[in-house]
């Protein structure tokens, strides 16, 4: 049994996901972890596949005319779960569009230590909107990293907010 | 509500007239907005073009940074959404200021300077908010819950130049208005 990560990118049309679904089925393949969604109009699929096949006689099986599919064997993770000394913050961009927002920002953020776990960015007109979650280890200084991260928001004409995750256990 | 009657269409003298509503990005949306003097002509005269645009969009509120101005009045009439519970009305409020918020839940929304674009938000969806009648200058005070509470509490933002997507609770919470919404 391997573990791959398999990437399907597409025109968005009715059937995609049926297709690429079905031929995974049939191949006997195990959709673990996965994510959809749509880029530009393109549909855009990431899914962690356990099964008997190698990565390349994936890829075959889900050779479509539309879609681009890559397929790559990757070593399972058995602690990707969250740091538990992680601190969770979700930081909001939105400004005119232009290079180099996501650089400017994640450079600030690697430099503590901050870890992107999720990202999604749209362009709608001539607004940029970024919205990451992110985990920041327990020592940061989060008043002196939010004060660098305003100063780059400001440097891109964006606004910048960073506040921390709303407690969900309930 | 209190302070003006029952419930219902705010009658006004002055006639509006529709604005153009700025999308974002704008500076005057990014900007705290200023009280104002209700009795002033200026002011009922932008309260009147700030109603007169909300009836000419498909929205339930609206904020006066949003047709430009950044002074403190927002308008709203939640009547037609299918989540609004209490009505207050078609009504525009000066300087309006959030008393009381309780009861914080997750909800949908959207903004028309954000075309294209929603995101779950929690706010408050039992709130009181207090303000002054363009005009008279009359004390008014609202009490809302659901939608439309969720709909004053964003208007309110708005004159504090916070846009809905400065509260969006993750990355997966931004989503792309791909279609009419059904029913």
């Amino acid at each position: 049994m391997g573990l791959s990560a398999v990437t399907v990118l597409g025109v968005d049309r009715p059937g995609v996901i049926a297709a690429v679904t079905g031929a995974l089925a049939g191949c006997g393949a195990n959709i673990q972890d996965s994510t959809m969604t749509l880029l530009g109009g393109h549909v855009a699929m990431m899914l962690l596949v356990n099964g008997e096949l190698s990565a390349d006689e994936l890829t075959k099986h889900l050779t479509a005319p539309d879609l681009v599919v890559t397929a790559a064997a990757v070593a399972a993770r058995r602690d990707f779960r969250r740091r538990e000394n992680g601190l969770g913050y979700v930081l909001t961009v939105h400004g005119p569009d232009r290079p180099g927002i996501i650089s400017g920002i994640s450079t600030v953020l690697a430099a503590d230590g901050g870890n992107i776990t999720g990202m999604s960015t749209r362009l709608t007109g001539r607004l940029y909107v970024l919205i990451a979650d992110v985990e920041l280890p327990e020592k940061v200084d989060v008043a002196d990293l939010m004060r660098r991260l305003a100063a780059v928001g400001a440097g891109l004409d964006s606004e910048i907010t960073f506040r921390p995750v709303e407690p969900d256990l309930l | 509500m209190t302070g003006s009657g029952a419930p219902g269409a705010q009658t006004s003298a002055v006639t509006g007239t529709a604005r153009p509503v700025l999308p974002a990005p704008h500076p005057v949306l990014s900007s705290p907005a200023e009280e104002v003097d209700p009795t002033a002509p200026a002011v009922v005269s932008a309260a009147a073009d700030l109603l007169a645009t909300l009836r000419r969009e498909p929205a339930t509120g609206l904020s006066a940074p949003q047709i430009g101005l950044s002074w403190r009045l927002i308008a709203f009439d939640a009547r037609s959404h299918p989540r609004t519970r209490s009505w207050a009305g078609e009504l525009v409020v000066v300087n309006p200021r959030l008393a009381e918020a309780a009861r914080w839940d997750s909800g949908r929304e959207g903004c028309a300077s954000v075309a294209d674009l929603t995101a779950d938000v929690r706010r408050a969806t039992h709130i009181t908010v207090r303000g002054r009648l363009p005009g008279s200058g009359e004390p008014v005070t609202i009490e809302a819950d659901a939608f439309e509470a969720r709909c004053i509490q964003h208007q309110l933002d708005h004159l504090d130049g916070i846009l809905f997507l400065d509260r969006v609770s993750g990355a997966l919470s931004l989503h792309r208005r791909l279609h009419r919404c059904g029913g």
